[in-house]
């Protein structure tokens, strides 16, 4: 393993880090003026990115080649797959920026360059292959993610969004470490592997205990009950595009480091977590569906649905299995989609002066005023109940059927039967937008990139999005395998 | 006609048509659903004459490698042809019975509409277990749409209850369907009906199944959905649903639950027997006593529903021919009763029974139509509803003499409430002003209600067209469940020890 060998495998990496340093010299000169160009230059180099990392997805690239600075990063198709996810996501939430920000003149030219070097974090979390790796990919993503909540600062909600972000997220940080600790200290390795090799023969309890502590903290970040208490007041303060982004890439970016954790560290001895993996799942499920009935806010409603989902997702986690994190990866791809289209479509409801609606009750009779964007809602919704043909009901199904192989038959029947209490505030909200008397409050035009991502992703998920099975299948299975033959 | 994907192009054209009529007008979008389901009546029509009777079981097959973990398989035998026919036949009708009745949001409605009909006959065509379970999941969202918007005045309620009462009972199902692709490596139905699961694990799987179907059909006592939706649906929509929508539930069991899982069908038949029994009794007498004319069909179409499933759990053919036809017959006679309640509650916008009266004086064609589906609902004979419940009772009485007996009583029940019904609109004497002017049937509505007398007539006078296409299908059906049959009660030759199954049946009626 040579430094060049190294340097290229993290090709990507640099060309992030050198276009944000670059872009924040720009800033510094140009203003904010000079946001919309830097908008541009970052979604380039997010896309840019793309391209290089698309490559070792394709290729199925796995086993020792990959591994960079002696196993420290990880460039195989696993990071791959969890990288084009975090990077498009991260292009589309910068892409949509503008058209919000600039009603309330907060185009600021930090904007871009923040979200560049969380995505650049986010893609260091999924390429961990050590503790250490891991703890600055995430706080480097954390760090920009608490200025990105508090980024509207007019705004009261944003300010407190950004402060208990920042509180809950040190907090879990701090949690994780603790926990990043214990592992070093009854292992004697960070590196995955390292870990992996010294408790092959039987688990300490002190390594229990580690175990126990990062999960915790990890579980704060992917907001999986009991830990998601900042989710609805996050989601709702920040500003929408912001959301959107966090709704997004840093589900991708967390979920991928649990998993290599848990699959890669700690994937010989899986009966240590896999029953804290199956609690948090169904409490997540349980708890998502039922705080999300008596949300009258659609941002806090979106938030509760991404704790419904994350649970879903961790089913697929808790088999163990390749197949169940191959599941895993395909659902996060139709989660993202959902996701995004879901907080476009808020961001598309505004009032006749262009104020943001997110009110539900104000949404009442949507489908009269505004067809289309009703429609898309609808779809969304659908999809995220999973209930088919729409796409969200493929990535439920594989989930499940990783659980039923598995041999988890209650924990599938368990999580299908929750899965009909989340249906019902889906159904509410098609019901307020298709069965209600028109309200007429949401009568602003829409920008047109708006317009464009919803659409993108409104045909993802519709039941074309099935004719996708087998090509997203495959690169889920790819990259599935190179997770678990990294040990 | 082998090649020909004929069964795609069914489905195909309701789904073109539907996508039209989102961008159509009114009058546009009435016109595209209309053409779009005669299209599919005429297709309907070609697959009957091209349908080889003793022929291969399974006809018109297609499978396309679509997708990945399952594939687009489609294919029918006579059990499939016979309802894909029932519903092509009744979906132009529906389209005629929204014509005027709906005024608001016309292309959504048709394009509701068509999708319903997509996705109905994709749950007959289906060969993959998995591609039957979304086209039967799928349905639902149109359905949902279709209640909540075009409904009546509590329509929201009975939205949720319909969605959320046929979901849950279908998610466990798909967890028995995901077991059973695991066991047996394969999602294609014609392979896992010859398969056979460990008679421990068929208990659980067939009451997973049980658990989507029971309400579909719907069964006491999970049949509380099927009044609400059926009161708040437009007409069109109380037809579709009790003509098609009902008989997915049938059509599971006769597909899924018999020959996937012959030992626990024999083994819970003491079960079904019961609850058909408290059905057919229980609903009878609801029915008796309702002022509200939907409702009152609604409830009769529960313990018509209850017939079908003792024939079903007769475990001979008599009792599966019987099914289909009561199947058959039912969507063809509450279709056209729901189509009557509609015509009238379109003139005077009440399904109150007492606001009518003394209809046959001045409507006299309107109480002709009205009194042959009322005689074919109550079963008489020479009209469709005879053939199927005979047959069913005939059946069952080979296995259970009990159920027979209490079942029996749904006959005359179902005369007393049908005929009370009838004396309460048609005759009398017409106390209501605004009930007594109202006019005949209008071409419209003549051209809905002759094709379904006719065919009402067709399948009570000469049965034997409809029998002819499934009867090889019931034979190897039949032999499929032989070695699972229960011993009847009502054989001689047994008549030595007393069979449990009756007494346990016997309990369940109380």
């Amino acid at each position: 393993m040579d430094w060049v060998q190294s340097l290229r495998l993290i090709a990507p990496e640099e060309t992030l880090s050198i276009v944000g340093l670059v872009l924040l010299l720009v800033a510094a000169w140009g203003g904010d003026k000079a946001a919309r160009l830097i908008s541009i230059l970052a979604v380039a180099a997010l896309v840019a990115a793309t391209f290089m990392v698309a490559p070792a997805l394709c290729g199925g690239a796995m086993g020792p080649d990959t591994s960079a600075f002696f196993g420290q990063f990880r460039a195989d198709a696993f990071a791959s797959y969890g990288k084009i996810l975090i990077y498009l996501s991260a292009a589309a939430s910068l892409v949509i920026a503008p058209a919000f920000f600039e009603r309330y003149n907060a185009m600021r030219a930090e904007y871009p360059i923040l979200v560049l070097f969380a995505a650049l974090g986010m893609g260091i979390m999924v390429s961990a292959g050590d503790l250490l790796t891991l703890y600055i990919g995430l706080e480097m993503n954390s760090l920009a993610a608490y200025v990105l909540a508090a980024f509207l600062r007019v705004d009261g909600r944003s300010a407190e969004a950004g402060l208990k972000y920042f509180v809950l997220g040190a907090l879990a940080s701090g949690i994780l470490l603790f926990g990043m600790s214990l592992i070093y200290g009854f292992t004697g390795s960070t590196s995955f592997s390292g870990i992996n090799a010294a408790i092959s023969g039987g688990v300490s309890h002190g390594v229990v205990f580690g175990v126990v502590f990062m999960l915790a903290g990890l579980a704060f970040k992917i907001s999986a009950v009991p830990f998601h208490m900042w989710t609805p007041d996050v989601y709702e303060g920040a500003p929408t595009p912001v959301t959107t982004f966090f709704a997004t890439a840093p589900k991708v970016a967390a979920l991928g480091l649990t998993m290599r954790v848990m699959l890669d560290a700690f994937g010989d001895q899986a009966q240590v977590w896999q029953q804290i993996v199956v609690f948090v799942s169904l409490a997540s499920i349980v708890v998502g569906a039922l705080g999300a009935i008596g949300q009258r806010n659609i941002k806090r409603l979106m938030a509760y649905s991404s704790i419904n989902n994350v649970g879903f997702m961790l089913v697929g986690l808790a088999v163990a299995t390749p197949q169940g994190a191959s599941a895993m990866l395909f659902y996060l791809a139709t989660y993202v989609a959902m996701s995004m289209g879901g907080f476009v479509a808020i961001l598309m409801l505004k009032d006749a002066d262009g104020e943001a609606v997110e009110d539900i009750a104000s949404l009442a009779g949507l489908s009269r005023t505004r067809p289309m964007l009703a429609l898309a809602l609808a779809v969304i919704m659908f999809s995220l109940a999973g209930i088919p043909p729409l796409f969200g009901f493929w990535g439920k199904l594989l989930v499940f059927k990783a659980a039923v192989d598995g041999g988890m038959i209650a924990l599938a029947a368990l999580g299908f039967a929750a899965s009909v209490i989340g249906a019902f505030y889906y159904l509410k909200v098609v019901k307020i937008v298709y069965f209600d008397e028109p309200a007429d409050v949401v009568t602003g035009e829409s920008d047109v990139w708006h317009k464009a991502i919803l659409a993108v992703c409104c045909v993802f998920i519709s039941p074309l999005g099935f004719l996708l099975t087998g090509w997203l299948g495959r690169l889920a299975d790819t990259a599935a395998q190179a997770l678990t033959a990294a040990i | 006609m082998t090649g020909f994907p004929i069964l795609s192009l069914m489905l195909l054209v309701p789904l073109a048509g539907a996508l039209a009529c989102l961008f159509l007008d009114a009058k546009g979008a009435r016109t595209v659903a209309l053409a779009a389901t005669l299209i599919n009546l005429a297709l309907g029509a070609v697959l009957w004459l091209n349908f080889e009777v003793g022929g291969p079981q399974w006809q018109f097959q297609e499978k396309v490698e679509l997708f990945h973990g399952f594939s687009w398989a489609l294919g029918i035998d006579g059990i499939a042809l016979l309802l894909i026919e029932l519903s092509v036949f009744l979906m132009p009708i529906c389209i005629g019975a929204s014509w005027n009745s709906i005024e608001k949001r016309v292309g959504e409605y048709m394009a509701a509409f068509l999708l319903v009909e997509v996705f109905m006959l994709g749950v007959f065509t289906a060969q993959d277990l998995l591609l039957f379970y979304m086209f039967f999941e799928a349905g639902l969202i149109p359905m949902y749409l279709i209640i909540g918007i075009w409904g009546g005045a509590d329509r929201i309620y009975a939205s949720y209850k319909f969605f959320l009462y046929t979901l849950l009972g279908s998610v466990l199902m798909l967890v028995a369907m995901l077991w059973m692709i695991h066991e047996a490596g394969t999602t294609d139905i014609p392979t896992l009906m010859a398969y056979d699961f460990d008679p421990r694990v068929q208990t659980w799987l067939w009451l997973a199944f049980f658990a989507s179907f029971a309400v579909k059909m719907p069964m006491w006592p999970v049949h509380t959905w099927l009044p609400a939706a059926h009161v708040q649906a437009p007409t069109a929509g109380s037809v579709i649903l009790a003509g098609v929508l009902l008989k997915m539930g049938g059509y599971g069991f006769i597909r899924f639950s018999l020959p996937m899982f012959p030992e626990a069908s024999a083994q819970f038949a003491p079960l079904i027997w019961g609850l058909s029994m408290a059905a057919v009794v229980i609903t009878s007498l609801i029915a008796l006593v309702q002022d509200d004319m939907k409702k009152l069909i609604a409830y009769s179409s529960v313990a018509h529903m209850a017939i079908v499933t003792i024939g079903l759990f007769a475990f001979n053919p008599q009792g599966l021919e019987g099914s289909m036809l009561v199947m058959l017959s039912h969507g063809l006679v509450s279709g056209a009763l729901f189509l009557s309640v509609g015509i009238i509650y379109d003139r005077l916008h009440t399904r109150e029974i007492s606001r009518y009266g003394g209809l046959s004086i001045n409507m006299p064609r309107y109480a002709l139509f009205f009194m042959l589906f009322t005689m074919a609902s109550v079963g008489l004979p020479g009209t469709s509803g005879f053939v199927g419940e005979f047959l069913s009772l005939a059946g069952i009485y080979q296995v259970s003499t009990w159920t027979t007996a209490v079942c029996g009583t749904g006959i005359i029940l179902g005369a007393a409430y049908m005929l009370y019904l009838y004396r309460r609109v048609a005759f009398g004497e017409q106390k209501n002003a605004d009930a007594a002017a109202m006019p005949d049937l209008d071409l419209r509505e003549i051209l809905m209600v002759v094709p379904l007398a006719l065919a009402v007539l067709w399948m009570g006078i000469y049965p034997e067209s409809f029998m002819a296409p499934m009867r090889a299908d019931i034979a190897a059906l039949d032999a499929r469940l032989a070695q699972a049959k229960p011993r009847g009660d009502a054989s001689i030759a047994v008549a030595k020890d007393k069979p449990a199954p009756a007494e346990a049946a016997h309990e369940g009626a109380h």
